[in-house]
């Protein structure tokens, strides 16, 4: 069991291209840490820095304490589960689990034990007489696991490993993937581009944009408190819906409640009085209260907000009109396609929706639930 | 087809085994006058079966040495022939899938200048380079041996594009798992590359087999002793101009007994051929 440190990692290939620009990550012992992003974030080609398989321009990347910088992938002790599952397509399953161990000339008959017991494990003790490609995608999933289970690693590293697989057997992997790994208690590097994935998967979550850590922590923290308009954006699905806010020129009406308006103390008062101040605005014009002063854009979840037909929103919230687009009824909830301040936000509603594509409305949302972001992006407040 | 269409089945046929009637019939003719004795041979017209001295002018040819080319028998030649064949095939698939390996998953300097030589060396025919080559096989004493034969041809661009092609086509993925698992570069190629190449080698051997034992130019350079002539080179030596002085009937056994070998080749390798031509298994 073993912890991993990457300290100020960097990757810069031969053609100067920046892939990862500085990365600091410190995953405790045990844990799963999720590196997640849109592709080309340069989550895979960390991965692959933490394998072996890729050489670091700079920083240090520590497994157990020890730097590991200059050796090779099958001194580090790691186990990787690719993408392709890359097994041998001429060994059966038993030797495409008991390559890496003959390699490492474990005895004969401890191979053959820990290869049943794992393949036990993995509900593959029937296949084992197969070859790769007699299995269907979630046994070979499943095998690719066990050459990485078998070898009893310090550290396994999954990249991308079930983008394979059709939506119903990727939820049951993700489940098995956690349960086993709590099992083993074997600490994992887990890159995917999935939020759901990421989300329901870590213990440690890893944002990344653009070669850059966008923030680290635990899911839940990160999905209350995105740390920018990346991150707001990037995990959640539907994503944060989020306004750009201008200040200057003519407001229009308030689009908060007068009471609220006149408590914040921005314009002037209630109704459709043309407001000329430094008071934060939707581009459609209406002032938004609450603004904390560094803000450029405000977001919220779609479920944080509700639509009202009424003219007056309830107090300590934001009202923005909008019109509905858009209903995707899913089920259990709904979501409104709304267009509002000149883009497009997204309401969900529990169960069946009562508005439809035309409705004049408006969004509400309760101003504790608002999340505010600076003119870099980055959160404030 | 499930329907049946009598007339076309019939064209079809018809067609079908005319064709194979061309092309086997100089074969058939060749396997009766190889039947025949000399003087048959030599009394037109010739018969359209089979005679009666097989065995004699077979094992004649065989064991007992044919005159023209100095006694040698045709167990001789066969067997040169095969040495030459053999080594040419194994040499060239050795020699290029080591090379397509060194080019595909190694990077070293000068690589792609080394992959453009090798595929340079492809549009230059045997013969431009004939005279030096002969020059240092005389040079290395090596002039009426197997290995003067073989060595010169054994080098093949052919071959060494072809695992190219094929290697690439290899996940790197799969490169990649076999490093994690602990693999240095020759259990790869030994465990992972060998295995994944069977059908191809399978299908090359077969063609540069043939390729090798088809070989004339070289082998008549480079051959001086009867005894280490191959059989086309024999063939040849065997007919003279005058055509009561050629043992016609043991030129005939010869011919068919040189067509023997490749013809086996195929026939014990077509399963491999055939999937190492059609599918990769992957």
């Amino acid at each position: 069991m073993a912890t991993v440190d990457l300290k100020d990692v960097k990757k810069i290939y031969a053609g100067g291209v920046e892939a990862v620009k500085g990365v600091s990550i410190a995953i405790p012992d045990k844990a799963l840490c999720v590196l997640v992003g849109p592709s080309g974030c340069g989550k895979s080609t960390l991965l692959r820095m933490i394998a072996g398989l890729e050489s670091i321009s700079a920083g240090t990347v520590s497994i157990d304490g020890k730097v590991v910088n200059a050796i090779g992938p099958t001194e580090r002790d790691i186990a990787m589960v690719f993408q392709n599952y890359a097994l041998y397509p001429h060994m059966k399953v038993y030797d495409n689990m008991a390559y890496g161990l003959r390699n490492r000339g474990t005895p004969k008959d401890e191979i053959d034990k820990r290869v049943r017991e794992t393949a036990k494990t993995l509900e593959l003790s029937a296949l084992l007489d197969r070859r790769p490609r007699e299995l269907s995608g979630g046994q070979r999933q499943r095998v690719a696991m066990g050459r990485a289970i078998v070898r009893n690693p310090k550290v396994f590293l999954f990249d991308e490993p079930l983008s394979n697989l059709d939506a119903k057997l990727r939820g049951q992997m993700r489940v098995e993937i956690k349960n086993l790994q709590r099992a083993l208690g074997v600490t994992s590097v887990y890159v995917t581009h999935d939020q759901l994935e990421a989300m329901t998967l870590a213990d440690q979550l890893v944002v990344m944009n653009a070669g850059l850590v966008e923030q680290i922590g635990d899911p839940l923290d990160i999905y209350e408190k995105p740390a920018s308009t990346f991150v707001a954006s990037f995990i959640g699905a539907p994503p944060m819906n989020l306004l750009a806010l201008t200040r200057g020129g003519a407001g229009r009406m308030p689009a908060g409640s007068p009471e609220e308006m006149a408590a914040v103390g921005h314009g002037s008062a209630a109704g459709s009085t043309a407001l000329a101040s430094a008071a934060p605005m939707l581009t459609d014009g209406s002032v938004v209260p609450f603004a904390p002063q560094a803000a450029a854009t405000l977001g919220f979840r779609p479920e944080d907000a509700d639509v009202t037909h009424g003219a007056e929103a309830p107090g300590g919230a934001l009202a923005i009109p909008a019109a509905v687009e858009a209903v995707e009824p899913v089920g259990a909830e709904s979501f409104l396609y709304c267009a509002a301040a000149g883009t497009r936000i997204i309401v969900r509603v529990h169960g069946r929706a009562t508005a439809r594509p035309g409705d004049q409305l408006r969004v509400v949302v309760r101003a504790e639930k608002l999340h505010w972001f600076d003119q870099a992006g980055k959160r404030v407040g | 087809m499930t329907e049946s269409y009598p007339l076309r089945t019939f064209i079809g046929h018809a067609v079908l085994i005319l064709g194979i009637l061309i092309v086997a019939f100089p074969i058939y003719y060749t396997f009766v006058a190889s039947t025949h004795s000399l003087q048959t041979i030599l009394r037109p017209p010739l018969p359209l079966l089979p005679g009666d001295r097989f065995v004699e002018n077979y094992s004649e040819a065989l064991f007992g040495g044919v005159g023209r080319i100095g006694g040698v028998s045709v167990g001789t030649l066969l067997f040169n022939t095969t040495v030459m064949a053999l080594g040419i095939a194994l040499g060239k698939i050795c020699i290029s899938i080591l090379s397509a390996y060194a080019i595909v998953f190694f990077r070293f300097p000068l690589r792609m200048t080394f992959f453009w030589l090798i595929f340079i060396t492809l549009m230059l025919p045997v013969e431009v380079r004939i005279l030096p080559t002969y020059k240092v096989m005389v040079d290395f004493g090596l002039i009426d041996t197997y290995a003067g034969l073989i060595i010169p041809i054994i080098a093949s661009a052919t071959a060494t594009l072809l695992f190219r092609q094929f290697f690439l086509t290899i996940p790197g993925e799969l490169v990649e798992a076999a490093r994690v698992d602990g693999a240095g570069p020759f259990r790869f190629f030994k465990d992972i590359l060998l295995p994944l190449s069977k059908t191809n080698i399978a299908a090359l051997f077969v063609i540069l087999f043939i390729y090798g034992w088809t070989q004339y130019l070289w082998p008549l350079l480079v051959t001086n002793r009867n005894d280490m002539n191959t059989i086309v080179i024999a063939l040849r030596k065997m007919i003279s101009f005058a055509d009561a002085d050629t043992e016609w009937h043991l030129v005939m056994v010869t011919c068919m007994l040189a067509i023997v070998p490749p013809i086996l080749v195929v026939v014990l390798m077509q399963r491999w051929f055939v999937r190492g031509l059609v599918d990769t298994e992957k």
